[in-house]
C-alpha cells in the first residue's frame, strides 16, 4: 500500500475558496434492493452512519452513505480499510444479488472550502447552489461543465466532489479557474 | 458641429477627464461617457463608412440598436471588432479605429460604388456575379470581400477569462427601466426570489431623460428611492451591465454580463454568461425610436430624436447649432424643447401629420420655436456633414417649398417595442394601428414546461408609451408573475405618474409620401447594410414577396444589429408594394441573442487547458516525460510512441515492435474498459450480448467476444473474464467502455429488468500494464513468488499474484501475437508498478510501446480492430468470424438483423490481407477498382482498405481490406489508384501475416 | 433548453443533465420474427407533431432510463415516469387527454 499515490497527490490551490485534492479516499459502490434488511444491515455496518434517503448523503469524518440511485450506495471508508469492508460486505450478503465492488482508486476527491463554495459550483454545475435549495446533507450527482461529477456540502462553507480519477487534472483546473480572486459573483453573499 | 456643453451631463464626471484613440489621434472624454459621446464632444461627427457604397456614416443612435457607429476596440490579444460605440463605456487607454474603409475613413476609394449607386441594387450580386461560374470564386468573391464588409477578425488569441453561471429564480425580469423597477418591486415584495438586469451601467432607462413625474416627484428621485428599496430586499438581486440575449424553452434565459469590458485592468472575467432557470420571465425591454425614410436620412448629422435628447441630458454633448426637427409623433418635441431650453437653436419642427401634434406642440410654440404641421423633409443637404434641409409637404411629391441651414437634424418615425425576448421563444404579436407598431399579444405567450404561460412583457415594450400607463402595467405584470411562481402579492397601489395629453402618431413611412425615384434612391431604410426604399420595392417587383425572402434578397436587417431600426420600415414599404396590410407581411423571425455577445461568453472556461477534459492513466505523467508523442483515443490521451533522441515517429514504432517481437515491452493498457457484470442471470445476460457463448466459460478462464447492436452490426469486442460463478469482467475497446456499459444498462433497465445482474463500470479502478515479448515470463518471475509458469498460468486464463509486493491479477491475453501478460493493479499503484517493471526489465532492454506499435503488430497477427475493420456497416461474418458466433443460441442482439437477406448477401464484402507487390504502404481508406463505371460514371469499385501499415517484422507493405469474394481469390492482384493518378497493385492474402498457429503467444 | 424530472432519482435538472433515447415502448422482436415485424421493431418509428413518447437516461445523474410523455410543439411535459413498465400511467394519459381529447399514439389513446 505504500505506493499508492492518489490521482494529483493532495494537490491545493488558494483562490477565493481553497481547493484540495483530498488524496486517497476509500469508496465501495454497492449495488442491491436499498430497502432490504441485508443491504441496510450492510452499508451501515460497515460504516456506522444511518442509511441515507433519497438524494442524501451522511458522514462521519472519512466514513459514510451517499444515495448513488434507487439500487446503489457509494460507501465510503477510510483508503487502508476498503478491503476490510468489502469482505465484510460480501460475508454480510453471502448468498444474497448485490454487488460490491472497490472503486477508491477509480475516483477522485476535492474539498472546497470557503465563503464562496456556492458560487465556485454555480459557474460549473446547472444546479441550484442557493442556501434555500443546496444544503447540507443533500448529494448532488450532475454535470460539472463537461464531465459527470458527485457533489455535497459537508458544512455550509464547503463542498466535496467527486469525479472520475482520469479527469482529475480537468476537475481541479474548472476549481482553480472558477476560484480565480476576482471573478467572484456575489450573488449568494 | 457637435460639442460639449458647459451645462454638464447626467451621467457625466466632469472633474475626471478620461484619454482614448480614435484612429490613432488622442482624444480626452469624461468618466460617464460612452465611445459614441465623446467622439460625438471632439466633433468625430463621421464614424465609418457604409457596407456597400461606402458612404460617409456618423452616430445615429444612442444604445443597442445602433447601426453605423461599429468600431474595432484595442490591440492585439484585446483586438475586437464591430463593437458598438454606443454601448461601449469609455476608459482610461481606451483605442478604437473605425472600419470598412480604404485607405482612410476621410477619403475612400470604395465611395466611388456610392456613383454607382444605381447599379448596385437589390441582388446585384446575385444577378452580376453568377457568370461565367468560375469567376465567382477566383475574382468577384475577393473584390467583394476587399470591398464589403465589417471589421475584421482578430489575429491573436483572446487573453481574457470568461465564465458560466447557473442562476434559479422565479421572476426574472429583463430591463432596469422605471417599467423592469416596479415590475422587481411588485414581485420582490410579494416574496419570490427576482434577478432584475439592465443592459447598461445605470437604472432607469429612458425615463430620467425624458422626465415627468411619479407620486408627485420627478422620475429620476423615483428611479434613486425603487433602486434603493430593491437593494434592500435580500430576494430580489439586481445586476447592471448585463443583457437579457436570449429567451428559450422552459424558462431558460442567457444573461450576458460585460464585468470589465469597462475597466480591462481590473482582475476576473471580463464576460459572464448566465445561464438562467426562471419560473417567470418580464421582458421591460422599453422601446426602439424609427427613422424616417427622406432623402439623405444617412448623412452624419441625422440622428434619431431620442439619442440627440440623451446625447445633451445624458452628456452635455449637443450635435449640432442648429437642428432641424422633423417627426410623425409628439416625442420628439421634447428634444426641441430639451435643446431650446439648453440654449440651442431649433429653427424649425417639421411635423408630417396635417393635424400637428398635442400638448408639447403648444410649449414648444410657447418657446418661440417654429412648428410646421404637414411638412416634411425632402432631402439633406450636404456631404460628409449635413449643411441643411429642403423643406416640402409631406403630402406632395417632394417639391421644394424653402431650404433651412442647419448642422442637425433629429428625427422621429415613432416607437417600436422591442419584442425581441418576448418572440424568442414563440411569443406572437398583434399590429396596433392607432399606434404604428408591433406589440407582444399577451394572450399568445412562449408555453413552458407546464403548458404555462411563461413570459410576460410590461411597460413600454407592451406598447404602453405614457409614463403613468407603464407603472400601472409593470406594477400589475409584476404581481402577475410573483403569483404564477407561487407567491401572494402585496396589495400595495403603483406608483402614480402625470398623464400626458399627446396628440396620435401618423404612420408615415415614406418622405414626402409621393417621393419619387430619385428621393427614394437616397432614402436609406437600413443603414449598416446600404439598403433603400428603392430595393426594398424592386425585391416586391421581382417576386419576393415573403418579408423573409425580401430580408436575404435585399439584406435588410441583417448583419450586427439585425435591423433594429429598419425592419418596421421596410417592411411597411414592402406591405405598401404590395399593396397589403402590414399585418400580413408580418415580421421576419427574431433569434437569439438580442445583440451579438461574445463567442468567448458562450465558450466560457471551456478554453485553453480546460478547453476539454483530457483523460489521463496512472502512467501519463511518465508518458510525457519520457518522449511520449500523444494521440486522443476518445478522450483520452495515449502515447502513440515514444521518441528518443534523434528519432522519427516512423522509426520509433519500427523500434518498439522490433524490441516488442525479440525481447520484452510494456504497453499501457489502463484505458481498456473494464465492466463487472454481477448476478444469478449474468451468463444469461451475456450470452444475449455477446455473439458468442459466455455462460459457459469457467472461473479462472477468459473469452474472447463480439458484441453486435441490435441491427447486427459489429459495435466491440474484447475479452471476458469469469471471476467466479456470479461475476464476469468484460473488457471493452477504449473507446467503447462508456458507451457499453450505458448499452449494458440500457437493456438490463429497459428490456430485461426482471433478470437479477448489476452491472458496475471499473475501467479507472485499474491501472492494466500488457507485459509483452519473448521475456515477459522471466521479468514477472523476477516480481513474483507465484507461480506462472505455462502450465499454472495458460493461455487465456487469468490468476491472482502478487507482483513486486502489489496485489495484482494477471490475464494471459495478446494483441500482439507474443507472450504477454495483461497485469491489473489500482490505479493508485500503477505508476509504482510501471516503475518497478522497467527496473527489472533493464537487463532485457526493456522498452514501452504506443498505439501505432499495438496496430502494426495486431495488424501482422489479422486481429481485427473496431473502427478500422469495423465502420457500422460490417458485421462478424464480414470478418470470417463464423467461429466467434454460437450456433447454440436461440438469440443474441443482433442475431434476427444478421438474417435479413441483406447481411447474407454472398456478394458482402469480406475480409483478406493485401501485400503490395512492391512493398509500398497502401493509403489508407483506398478502394480497389473493377472494370466498368456506374450510373454516374465513376470506376466501379470491389474492395476497400480497412487498415494497412509498413511491418517492420515482414519489411513490407501488409494490409487488411474488405473484398468482394475475397477469401475465395486468395493470390488475385488487385488495383488501388492512389490521389495522385498512380495505381498501386496488391496481392490477396491470408489476413494472419505472422505466427499463423500461434506458437510463439502460446508458450 | 428542456427540463425534465427524473423519476428514479427525484431531480429536476435540465436537458444538458440527460441523455434522449428514441421512442418508448418498443417491443422487440428477435430470431422467429418475420421481415415485416423485425422491419417494424427496428426502423418504423413514430415522428408526431404533437403527443409523443419518449425514452431517455439520466446519464449525468443516477444513470437510470426513463420515459416522458411530451408534446413535440409545445414542449410540454405532461410527465415522467420509470422505463420498468409497458404502457403510460393512467394518471399521465388521462393529463393529455384533457389537453389534446382523442389523441392517439401507436395503441395507446
Amino acid at each position: 500500500m505504500s505506493d499508492a499515490v492518489s490521482a494529483l497527490n493532495g494537490a491545493t490551490y488558494n483562490g477565493f475558496v481553497t481547493v484540495t485534492e483530498l488524496g486517497l479516499r476509500g469508496m465501495i459502490t454497492l449495488r442491491g434492493d436499498l430497502s432490504s434488511a441485508g443491504v441496510k444491515n450492510a452499508a451501515i455496518g460497515v460504516t456506522g452512519v444511518d442509511m441515507p434517503g433519497q438524494r442524501q448523503v451522511h458522514t462521519v469524518k472519512e466514513s459514510g452513505l451517499a444515495w448513488m440511485s434507487p439500487d446503489e450506495l457509494l460507501v465510503m471508508t477510510p483508503y487502508a480499510e476498503v478491503g476490510d469492508k468489502l469482505a465484510q460486505i460480501d460475508k454480510l450478503l453471502k448468498g444474497k444479488h448485490y454487488l460490491a465492488v472497490n472503486v477508491s482508486d477509480a475516483r477522485a476527491m476535492f474539498r472546497i472550502e470557503g465563503a464562496g463554495v456556492r458560487e465556485v459550483m454555480a459557474k460549473l454545475c446547472p444546479v441550484d447552489m442557493a442556501p434555500d435549495a443546496f444544503t447540507p446533507g443533500v448529494f448532488r450527482r450532475t454535470r460539472m461543465a463537461q464531465i459527470p461529477a458527485a457533489i455535497w456540502m459537508p458544512s455550509d462553507d464547503a463542498v466535496q466532489i467527486i469525479c472520475f480519477r482520469s479527469v482529475a487534472d480537468y476537475a481541479f483546473g474548472l476549481l482553480k479557474d472558477a476560484a480565480e480572486p476576482g471573478s467572484e459573483v456575489g450573488l449568494f453573499a | 458641429m457637435s460639442t460639449r456643453l458647459a451645462t454638464g451631463g447626467r451621467l457625466l464626471e466632469t472633474g475626471r477627464a478620461v484619454n482614448f484613440t480614435f484612429n490613432g489621434k488622442r482624444l480626452t472624454g469624461y468618466e460617464g461617457d460612452t465611445l459614441a459621446s465623446a467622439l460625438l464632444a471632439n466633433d468625430q461627427m463621421l464614424v465609418g463608412r457604409s457596407f456597400k457604397y461606402h458612404r460617409p456614416r456618423g452616430i445615429v443612435a444612442s444604445g443597442g440598436e445602433e447601426p453605423n457607429a461599429l468600431v474595432g476596440l484595442g490591440t492585439g490579444a484585446r483586438f475586437e471588432p464591430n463593437q458598438r460605440a454606443t454601448t461601449t463605456e469609455l476608459f482610461d487607454g481606451l483605442t478604437a479605429t473605425s472600419q470598412n474603409h480604404w485607405p482612410s475613413l476621410e477619403f475612400d476609394v470604395g465611395a466611388v460604388n456610392s456613383k454607382l449607386g444605381r447599379f448596385l441594387t437589390a441582388g446585384f450580386y446575385y444577378k452580376t456575379f453568377i457568370s461565367p461560374r468560375p469567376f465567382w470564386k477566383h475574382i468577384y468573391e475577393p473584390i467583394i470581400r476587399q470591398s464589403a464588409g465589417l471589421g475584421k477578425a482578430p489575429k491573436d488569441r483572446d487573453e481574457d477569462k470568461y465564465e458560466h453561471f447557473y442562476a434559479f429564480v422565479d421572476v426574472v425580469i429583463i430591463g432596469g427601466g422605471v417599467a423592469g423597477l416596479q415590475a422587481a418591486r411588485a414581485a420582490g415584495q410579494a416574496g419570490a426570489k427576482v434577478l432584475l438586469m439592465e443592459q447598461t451601467a445605470h437604472w432607469g432607462g429612458r425615463a430620467p431623460v425624458d422626465g415627468g413625474s411619479v407620486n408627485g416627484q420627478p422620475v429620476d428621485k423615483f428611479v434613486d428611492e425603487i433602486v434603493s428599496e430593491l437593494e434592500t430586499m435580500d430576494n430580489v438581486t439586481l445586476r447592471t451591465r448585463m443583457m437579457g440575449a436570449g429567451v428559450y424553452d422552459h424558462g431558460y434565459v442567457l444573461g450576458y454580463e460585460r464585468v470589465n469590458d469597462h475597466q480591462p485592468d481590473a482582475p476576473g472575467p471580463r464576460h459572464r454568461l448566465w445561464r438562467i432557470r426562471a419560473g417567470q420571465i418580464v421582458t421591460a425591454t422599453g422601446a426602439i425610436e424609427r427613422p424616417l425614410s427622406f432623402a439623405g436620412n444617412d448623412i452624419p448629422g441625422v440622428m434619431l430624436a431620442s439619442a440627440v435628447r440623451d446625447y445633451a441630458v445624458n452628456y452635455g454633448v449637443s450635435i449640432g447649432d442648429r437642428t432641424v426637427v422633423v417627426t410623425n409623433n409628439d416625442d420628439a418635441y421634447l428634444t426641441a424643447i430639451t435643446l431650446k431650453n439648453m440654449g440651442l437653436d431649433v429653427p424649425v419642427i417639421l411635423d408630417a401629420r396635417a393635424g400637428g401634434g398635442g400638448a408639447l406642440a403648444d410649449q414648444a410654440r410657447d418657446l418661440g420655436i417654429r412648428v410646421e404641421n404637414g411638412k416634411g423633409i425632402a432631402k439633406v443637404l450636404g456631404g460628409k456633414r449635413v449643411s441643411g434641409v429642403a423643406v416640402c409637404a409631406q403630402a406632395g411629391e417632394g417639391a421644394v417649398v424653402e431650404e433651412i441651414e442647419c448642422d442637425a437634424v433629429a428625427m422621429s418615425g415613432g416607437w417600436s417595442p422591442v419584442v425581441h425576448l418576448w418572440s424568442h421563444c414563440g411569443g406572437k404579436l398583434i399590429w396596433d394601428d392607432a399606434q404604428a407598431h408591433f406589440r407582444p399579444d399577451v394572450d399568445k405567450a412562449p408555453t413552458g414546461a407546464q403548458g404555462e404561460a411563461f413570459v410576460a412583457v410590461a411597460g413600454t415594450a407592451n406598447g404602453h408609451l405614457d409614463l403613468a400607463a407603464v407603472l400601472a402595467d409593470a406594477d400589475a405584470v409584476g404581481k402577475a408573475a410573483a403569483k404564477a411562481t407561487g407567491f401572494n402579492p402585496k396589495r400595495k397601489a403603483a406608483p402614480v405618474a402625470e398623464a400626458t395629453q399627446a396628440a396620435p402618431v401618423e404612420a408615415i413611412w415614406l418622405m414626402p409620401q409621393g417621393a419619387g425615384i430619385n428621393l427614394r434612391m437616397k432614402s436609406w431604410l437600413d443603414y449598416q447594410n446600404d439598403v433603400k426604399v428603392s430595393d426594398v420595392q424592386l425585391a416586391a417587383r421581382e417576386g419576393f414577396e415573403s418579408v423573409e425572402h425580401a430580408k436575404r434578397y435585399t439584406t435588410l436587417g441583417m448583419a450586427t444589429d439585425q435591423g433594429k431600426l429598419s425592419n418596421i420600415n421596410g417592411l411597411a414599404i414592402l406591405s405598401d408594394a404590395l399593396n397589403q396590410p402590414i399585418p400580413q407581411t408580418g415580421t421576419t423571425t427574431f433569434r437569439p441573442p438580442y445583440t451579438p455577445i461574445s463567442l468567448s461568453a458562450i465558450a466560457g472556461q471551456a478554453r485553453g487547458e480546460i478547453f476539454q477534459p483530457i483523460r489521463k492513466t496512472p502512467m501519463h505523467s511518465w508518458h510525457q516525460e519520457n518522449g511520449a508523442h500523444f494521440e486522443p483515443v476518445g478522450q483520452w490521451r495515449r502515447p502513440y510512441c515514444y521518441l528518443q533522441s534523434g528519432e522519427s515517429t516512423k522509426t520509433a514504432v519500427h523500434r518498439e515492435i522490433t524490441q516488442t517481437r525479440n525481447s520484452l515491452a510494456l504497453l499501457d493498457a489502463s484505458t481498456l474498459g473494464k465492466i463487472i457484470v454481477k448476478g444469478p442471470d449474468a451468463g444469461k445476460f451475456l450470452d444475449m450480448l455477446y455473439t458468442n457463448m459466455m455462460s459457459t466459460l469457467k472461473p479462472g478462464k477468459c473469452r474472447y467476444g463480439l458484441m453486435c447492436s441490435e441491427n447486427g452490426f459489429l459495435m466491440d469486442d474484447g475479452v471476458v473474464a469469469r471471476i467466479d460463478d456470479d461475476t464476469f469482467l468484460c473488457h471493452t475497446t477504449t473507446g467503447g467502455a462508456e458507451s457499453i456499459h450505458g448499452h449494458m444498462e440500457e437493456w438490463l433497465q429497459t428490456e430485461w429488468w426482471d433478470w437479477k445482474v448489476y452491472t458496475a463500470n471499473v475501467t479507472e479502478q485499474y491501472a492494466q500494464i500488457a507485459v509483452v515479448g519473448p521475456n515477459a515470463r522471466k521479468v514477472l518471475e523476477k516480481l513474483t513468488q507465484d507461480d506462472i509458469s505455462a502450465d499454472a498460468l495458460a493461455f487465456m486464463s487469468f490468476a491472482d499474484i502478487t507482483l513486486a509486493g502489489i496485489k495484482a491479477r494477471a490475464y494471459r491475453i495478446s494483441f500482439s501475437g507474443e507472450l504477454s501478460y495483461e497485469i491489473a493493479v489500482s490505479a493508485s499503484e500503477g505508476r509504482a508498478l510501471w516503475d518497478k517493471l522497467l527496473e527489472a526489465g533493464a537487463e532485457f532492454d526493456v522498452t514501452t510501446y504506443g498505439t501505432e506499435g499495438l496496430h502494426v503488430m495486431r495488424a501482422e497477427k489479422g486481429f481485427i480492430m473496431i473502427g478500422d475493420e469495423t465502420d457500422g456497416t460490417v458485421i462478424p461474418q464480414d470478418l470470417n468470424m463464423q467461429w466467434a458466433i454460437s450456433k447454440k443460441k436461440d438469440d443474441y442482439l443482433g442475431k434476427r438483423a444478421q438474417e435479413r437477406s441483406h447481411m447474407t448477401d454472398p456478394t458482402r464484402w469480406k475480409l483478406v490481407g493485401l501485400e503490395t507487390t512492391d512493398g509500398s504502404v497502401l493509403p489508407e481508406g483506398a478502394y480497389a477498382t473493377a472494370p466498368g463505371t456506374n450510373a454516374n460514371g465513376q470506376r466501379n469499385t470491389q474492395g476497400r482498405v480497412t487498415s494497412t501499415y509498413h511491418s517492420p517484422t515482414l519489411g513490407k507493405g501488409i494490409a487488411m481490406a474488405l473484398v468482394l469474394n475475397g477469401p475465395d481469390r486468395m493470390g488475385e492482384t488487385l488495383e488501388f489508384p492512389k490521389v495522385d493518378g498512380t495505381v498501386v497493385t496488391a496481392k490477396i492474402v491470408d489476413p494472419i501475416f505472422y505466427d499463423k498457429d500461434g506458437e510463439k503467444q502460446n508458450v | 433548453m428542456l427540463i425534465l424530472t427524473c423519476p428514479s432519482c427525484g431531480v429536476t435538472g435540465e436537458e444538458t443533465e440527460f441523455h434522449a433515447g428514441g421512442e418508448a415502448h418498443i417491443k422487440r422482436f428477435g430470431p422467429g420474427s418475420d421481415d415485416d415485424q423485425f422491419h417494424s421493431y427496428l426502423f418504423a418509428k413514430e415522428n408526431p407533431k404533437g403527443v409523443h413518447f419518449e425514452r431517455w437516461r439520466h446519464n449525468n445523474g443516477c444513470g437510470k432510463w426513463f420515459h416522458a410523455a411530451r408534446d413535440t410543439m409545445t414542449l410540454e411535459v405532461f410527465g415522467t415516469y420509470p422505463a420498468q413498465t409497458l404502457e403510460p400511467p393512467k394518471q399521465i394519459r388521462d393529463k393529455i387527454t384533457a389537453k389534446h381529447p382523442g389523441w392517439k399514439w401507436r395503441e395507446f389513446s
